[in-house]
């Protein structure tokens, strides 16, 4: 059970950093530029089990 | 400027940014703390030895074995339970780098929850380590937390359910060490662990159980030994001796028999030692604090900690001089050695003597520093890492 919660937990995280990632290429604005790559560093940090 | 070149140019920044702070964590989690062994280390046994399962896991940590010339009673220091309550760990390290017994045997725990001591609290800015300055420049600890790392344990129960009490409790104290007495084979990591413990300390025969802790001056059980009620007798003499010999207050108050998990309750229902609890003030743990930093861990001086003594908030006494780690592992060293004496006093037949151990009023004088070992130095074999 635990570690199908973990892996659905990490599948979560590689989707929203994918999200992330997609709306960086896609938007124009520099300030949401930064605000996604911000956002993406946490995600980053749990996925790769640095944090 | 093109808007590709300025993308580029921010995903390089956030990498940069990734790899610093990924490079901390990576590095704070896998710092080595370098242990001398002392010349009364007999055995190095490790905490899978006796419940193999916990082998390959973050919190299968060295157990050190001191044994006297002469038989006696068995002693067991639990350091490292809460490792963000650092005089537990480095008054445990004074007995491993230095302790020779005389009669009887000592066993040395400094990290009862490795894996508590691989993370810092999430939001509490904590420092991710510490330095203890000694003649040959200082010694590194990890800082730590309270709780087994997620990294370690996940996830977490909505609501925790003590086993086998089935009490509930906090879902944060499923990773809590000092709520998971006395564990399960098959339950999660810090369970184990606990169970791992138990199974030594019945496995070895151990007398006494004492599980170093420090706590928040706001938080009433403070420089106090708590007692199973097995070690009444043993705990009120130390009690009343330290406080009359050593300069210092240590108060005495039992395990509330239906407040489940917690060491001096469970060890002492679970197996034949008695269990004993000393608790040190930590300024660096109460709310009220102000910036969370090294110093003010090791000096224990806290403007808004004073203050908040000013209003009659606290259990402990603080002053401009603050609580510094010296005095508090000064406290636990003394307390522990107290315990050796007091026991072989009501049982002649089952002594306890330890020497080259300093006591509070040396380890104020002198520094925690002067009785760490320079790593550097170690005789071949005599050097492990937690």
């Amino acid at each position: 059970m635990e570690l199908a919660v973990t892996i659905i937990y990490y599948c979560l995280v590689g989707f929203v950093s994918i999200l992330l990632i997609y709306n960086l290429i896609k938007t124009k604005e520099w300030q949401k530029e930064v605000l996604y790559i911000i956002v993406l560093i946490p995600f980053l940090l749990r996925l790769f089990m640095l944090k | 400027m093109n808007a590709s070149i300025r993308k580029i140019i921010f995903c390089l920044a956030g990498l940069v940014l990734f790899v610093l702070s990924g490079m901390d964590f990576y590095q704070s989690r896998r710092l080595k703390e370098p242990v001398v062994i002392g010349n009364g280390v007999t055995q190095i046994q490790k905490l899978s030895n006796y419940f193999p399962p916990i082998e390959g896991t973050a919190n299968d940590c060295n157990i050190y074995v001191l044994e006297g010339k002469e038989p006696g009673a068995t002693l067991c220091i639990l350091g490292g339970t809460h490792p963000e309550e650092p005089a537990g760990r480095l008054a445990a390290w004074l007995f491993a780098e230095n302790a020779v017994m005389q009669k009887g045997r000592l066993i040395v725990v400094l990290s009862a929850n490795r894996s508590a001591t691989t993370v810092t609290r999430v939001g509490g800015a904590y420092p991710p380590e510490f330095t203890i300055p000694s003649p040959w420049g200082g010694q590194r600890f990890r800082m730590g937390d309270r709780w087994s790392n997620p990294l370690d344990q996940w996830p977490d129960p909505e609501v925790y359910i003590h086993y086998p009490s089935e009490q509930y409790l906090a879902y944060l104290d499923s990773r809590n060490l000092n709520r998971c007495w006395p564990g399960r084979p098959n339950g999660t990591l810090t369970e184990k662990t606990t169970y791992a413990l138990l199974e030594m300390i019945r496995k070895e025969k151990v007398d006494i159980v004492i599980d170093l802790h420090e706590a928040e001056l706001q938080y009433p059980v403070i420089s106090t030994i708590v007692t199973h009620e097995k070690g009444q007798e043993l705990a009120a003499i130390v009690s009343m001796t330290l406080t009359d010999l050593e300069g210092f207050k240590m108060g005495m108050e039992f395990s509330p028999k239906n407040l489940h998990g917690l060491s001096h309750r469970e060890i002492g229902d679970y197996s034949d030692a008695i269990s004993l609890l000393f608790e040190a003030p930590e300024p660096f743990l109460d709310a009220t604090r102000g910036k969370t930093t090294t110093e003010q861990l090791l000096t224990g001086k806290d403007d808004f900690v004073v203050k908040a003594g000013k209003h009659g908030l606290l259990f402990e006494k603080i002053d401009e001089k603050g609580w510094p780690i010296d005095v508090r592992v000064g406290r636990h060293t003394s307390a522990v050695l107290q315990t050796m004496a007091s026991w072989t006093e009501v049982h002649p037949e089952k002594p306890l003597a330890c020497a080259d151990v300093p006591r509070y009023a040396e380890v104020i004088e002198k520094g925690i520093g002067a009785f760490l070992h320079n790593p550097a130095l170690a005789k071949p074999g005599r050097l492990m890492f937690e």
